[in-house]
C-alpha cells in the first residue's frame, strides 16, 4: 500500500436495536454457548439491510455493510448521505470510538478525529490548563503542545483570557478555542464531523481555511462529514455517498453529490387527498427538488409544486402550503395571495409552481401538505404528502448552548 | 515531526491479552493532566476545600470509638483505640475511594469515551493517582495523631521495621482497588443493578476486613476464616503492624494478597478492554 493512507475491507457493523441490559443474560449464555460450539452467533442475521421505513424482523440492524475503500495520501473525501445512512457510525468506527462488527480497516498514519469540539474541557480549569487537557486528549505529548501553545492562542484569539476560567468565555471564544487545539494536532489523517464548521460565518471561513490547507498544503488526508454540500463541494475533491449503511457511490465529489440529490428525489411522492374537487391535482411535492431534504437555517429554501389539470379550461389558481413539526403542529403557512400573485391552469396539462424563501423554522423535522383554491377561496385540492425535510442544527442556532425558546428563528436588523 | 509513519489496523476483536500498555505509556501525558484536572476543579468548587478530607475520618473515627470500642467493647490488641480505628478507615477509605470511583468510570465518562479515542486504562488510572492525594492528606492526620498519643499521652505503642513495606502496601490497596473496580465497571455497562450493589458492597466488606477488630481476635471465630482470606485483611494488618507495632503480619498473608491482587488485576484490565471497545454502543 504504497499511496494508500487508509484501505477499509468488507467493513460492517451491527447495532441492537431496542433495550440492552434486560433479558440480555440469557441471550449472552445463548450467544456464549453457540461461540464455544464453534457456531455462528445466533442473533446476527447476515444479509438485513439498515432501512428504517421497512421494519426488519430481527433486532439487529446493519448500520454498515460490507463497505470497501481505499483512500490515498492527501485525498479529501466528503463523506454525504441521509440522515441514519451510516456517516457518523463511519466516522465512530475509523475515530475507534467503537469497534466493527466485521472486516478491517488498515492504515497508516497518525488520526486526528474532531468529532466534536471541546471534548474534555472543563469549566472551571483556565484557557491554558484547557488547551494542554484537551491536546492530551487528543492525543498530543505535552511538549508538543507547549511548542504549538502560541499558535492555538493565536489562531482562536484568545489571549488576553487565556488565564481565565472557561467557563467565562462566550460560546463563541470556547468554541475557538476548542477548534484551535483540534486543528493544529499534527497527525496524517483528519476526520472531522460537521459540528465542527460552527463559529460566526468568519471563523468558519478560517475553519474550512485551515482545513482546506490541512488536505492541499500539507498533502494529508482530510474525511468530512456534512450536510452543507458548499463546504463539501469546497473542501473536497473525492466523495462517498452512503445510502442504507452501504456505499453506495465512491468517486468525483461532484459526481457523489448530483447522485445523492437524484437518489433524494428518487424517493416517490406519496399525494394522499384531503379536501377539494381536485379538478386540477397536486401530483408532487419537493423541497430543494428533494422528497428527503436536509436544509440549514437562514438557508434558501425551495418547495416546488406539481400539478395537473383535469377539466378542459384554463383556471386562474392560488397556491398554498403548509408546513408542520414533528407533533403534527402547523408552523407556518404560505398563502400565494399574500403576494398578489397567482397562476393560471392551462387545460389538461401538468406544469409545476416553485416558492422560495430563506428557513427561519427552528432546527427538527418537518412535513408539508400544499393545496390549491380557485380564486375565490374554495378547496380544489388539499393534499399532504410524504416530502419531508429536517433543518439542521449548528453550534449557534440549536446546538448546546442555544436555550432560546420559540419555533422560529429571525435575524433582525438592530438599530442603536 | 518526531513520529514515523505508522501502520495500524482496526478490526472486530483483538487478542484478549492484547493489554494495549504499550498505548497507555504513549499517553502518560495525559494521566498527569487528568489528576491535576481533578484536583484543581476539586478545589475551585468547594468552601472549605481540603478540610474535608479531614473531616471525614475524624468523624468517623469518633463514632467507632464511641460504638465499637466504648459500647460493645471490641479488643483492640492494646492500642489506644481511636488510633487502632484511624489506622483501619485510613488504609481502608483510599481501597474503597479506588474502588467505588472506578466501578462507574464507564457511566461518568459516556460522553467524552464517545467522541474521542485514547487507551480507556488512562482513567481508571488517573483515579488511583487522584485519590492518592486524599489519602496522602489523611494519612499525615493520622500521623499527627499517632504522635499524640507517642509523645503527649505515651501511649504504649512504637513503630516496627514492617514500616518499609508501607509502599508496598499503598500499591497493593491501590492495584486491587482499581482492578475490582475495573471488573464492576465493566460489567455495569450491560447490567446496571451492579451499580447499586457497590455502594453496599464496599460497606459490608469493610465489616469483613480488620477495620474495627483485630485478626487475632476474630481469626478463632467459627467465620473468621472469611476475613482471613479477605486480600484486604494483610494490607490493613500489615499497615498496623508497621505503624504502630501490633498486628497479625506474616509473609505468606502478603504474598497470597499480592498474588490475588496481581490475579483480579490483570482479569480486571482484560475484561476492562474487551468491554471498552463496544461500549459506546450499549451504554
Amino acid at each position: 500500500m504504497s499511496n494508500i493512507a487508509i484501505k477499509a475491507e468488507n467493513l460492517s457493523k451491527a447495532y441492537q436495536l431496542g433495550e440492552i441490559g434486560t433479558g440480555t443474560i440469557s441471550r449472552d449464555l445463548e450467544r456464549w454457548y453457540a461461540r464455544i460450539r464453534g457456531k455462528e452467533d445466533p442473533f446476527l442475521r447476515i444479509g438485513e439491510t439498515n432501512d428504517r421505513t421497512s421494519r426488519g424482523n430481527s433486532d439487529i440492524v446493519w448500520s454498515l455493510k460490507d463497505i470497501n475503500f481505499e483512500i490515498e495520501q492527501g485525498d479529501a473525501v466528503g463523506i454525504i448521505g441521509r440522515n441514519g445512512a451510516g456517516k457518523s457510525t463511519l466516522l465512530k468506527v475509523l475515530s475507534r470510538v467503537t469497534s466493527p462488527t466485521s472486516g478491517r480497516i488498515i492504515g497508516k498514519g497518525r488520526i486526528a478525529s474532531l468529532l466534536e469540539v471541546g471534548t474534555g474541557f472543563h469549566p472551571e480549569l483556565t484557557g491554558r490548563e484547557n488547551i494542554y487537557l484537551n491536546g492530551a486528549i487528543l492525543g498530543m505529548r505535552k511538549k508538543e503542545i507547549t511548542r504549538k501553545f502560541d499558535e492555538i492562542v493565536a489562531f482562536a484569539g484568545v489571549e488576553r483570557y487565556i488565564d481565565t476560567p472557561v467557563k467565562r468565555y462566550s460560546s463563541g471564544m470556547y468554541v475557538r478555542l476548542a477548534f484551535a487545539v483540534a486543528a493544529h494536532l499534527e497527525s496524517e489523517i483528519l476526520i472531522v464531523d460537521e459540528v465542527l464548521a460552527v463559529g460566526d460565518a468568519e471563523f468558519q471561513k478560517k475553519c474550512l481555511g485551515k482545513m482546506g490547507e490541512v488536505s492541499k498544503g500539507e498533502g494529508r488526508t482530510v474525511l468530512f462529514v456534512s450536510h452543507n454540500m458548499a463546504s463539501v463541494r469546497e473542501l473536497c475533491n473525492n466523495g462517498f455517498l452512503l445510502s442504507n449503511g452501504q456505499l453506495s457511490f465512491n468517486g468525483d465529489i461532484n459526481a457523489a453529490i448530483s447522485q445523492y440529490i437524484s437518489s433524494n428525489s428518487k424517493v416517490a411522492s406519496e399525494i394522499k387527498h384531503l379536501k377539494g374537487s381536485q379538478e386540477i391535482q397536486i401530483i408532487g411535492v419537493h423541497v430543494n427538488q428533494a422528497t428527503e431534504a436536509q436544509v440549514n437555517i437562514f438557508e434558501t429554501l425551495e418547495i416546488s409544486i406539481d400539478f395537473k389539470s383535469n377539466i378542459n379550461e384554463d383556471k386562474t389558481i392560488e397556491f398554498f402550503i403548509i408546513i408542520y413539526n414533528e407533533l403534527g403542529q402547523e408552523i407556518l403557512t404560505i398563502f400565494q395571495r399574500d403576494t398578489n400573485q397567482y397562476v393560471k391552469s392551462l387545460a389538461q396539462q401538468a406544469s409545476s409552481v416553485k416558492v422560495t424563501f430563506d428557513n427561519k423554522l427552528k432546527p427538527g423535522k418537518y412535513s408539508i401538505s400544499g393545496g390549491i383554491f380557485d380564486e375565490f377561496r374554495n378547496f380544489i385540492d388539499w393534499s399532504s404528502t410524504n416530502t419531508s425535510f429536517v433543518v439542521e442544527n449548528n453550534f449557534y442556532n440549536g446546538g448546546q448552548f442555544d436555550n432560546r425558546l420559540g419555533l422560529i428563528y429571525e435575524k433582525p436588523t438592530w438599530d442603536f | 515531526m518526531n513520529h514515523q509513519q505508522h501502520h495500524w489496523s482496526i478490526e472486530p476483536r483483538n487478542s484478549l491479552f492484547d493489554l494495549k500498555l504499550k498505548d497507555t505509556w504513549a499517553y502518560r501525558d495525559l494521566l498527569w493532566l487528568l489528576v491535576r484536572r481533578d484536583f484543581v476543579s476539586f478545589y475551585k468548587q468547594t468552601i472549605l476545600g481540603p478540610l474535608w478530607f479531614f473531616i471525614q475520618p475524624i468523624f468517623t473515627t469518633i463514632i467507632f470509638t464511641f460504638v465499637f470500642g466504648q459500647m460493645a467493647k471490641i479488643s483492640t490488641d492494646g492500642l489506644p483505640q481511636p488510633l487502632f480505628y484511624m489506622a483501619g478507615i485510613t488504609a481502608w477509605n483510599y481501597f474503597a475511594d479506588c474502588l467505588t470511583k472506578t466501578s462507574t468510570v464507564f457511566k461518568d465518562n459516556a460522553n467524552i469515551f464517545g467522541k474521542v479515542y485514547f487507551p480507556r486504562l488512562i482513567m481508571p488510572l488517573s483515579i488511583v493517582v487522584s485519590n492518592l492525594v486524599r489519602f496522602g492528606v489523611q494519612f499525615l492526620l493520622f500521623l499527627m495523631v499517632m504522635a499524640y498519643y507517642y509523645f503527649i499521652a505515651k501511649a504504649d505503642f512504637g513503630i516496627t521495621w514492617a514500616i518499609l513495606l508501607f509502599p508496598l502496601v499503598v500499591v497493593l490497596m491501590a492495584l486491587l482497588g482499581l482492578g475490582l473496580g475495573m471488573l464492576i465497571s465493566a460489567m455495569t455497562t450491560k447490567y446496571r443493578d451492579l451499580a447499586f450493589l457497590v455502594t453496599f458492597g464496599v460497606q459490608l466488606l469493610m465489616y469483613a476486613t480488620t477495620v474495627i477488630y483485630p485478626l487475632s481476635t476474630i481469626a478463632k471465630k467459627p467465620l473468621g476464616w472469611i476475613v482471613a482470606y479477605n486480600p484486604m485483611t494483610p494490607l490493613i494488618e500489615t499497615f498496623r503492624y508497621g505503624f504502630l507495632g501490633n498486628g497479625t503480619f506474616s509473609w505468606e498473608a502478603l504474598g497470597y494478597t499480592t498474588a490475588v491482587t496481581l490475579g483480579i488485576l490483570m482479569l480486571g484490565i482484560v475484561i476492562f478492554n474487551k468491554v471498552e471497545k463496544n461500549f459506546v454502543d450499549t451504554v
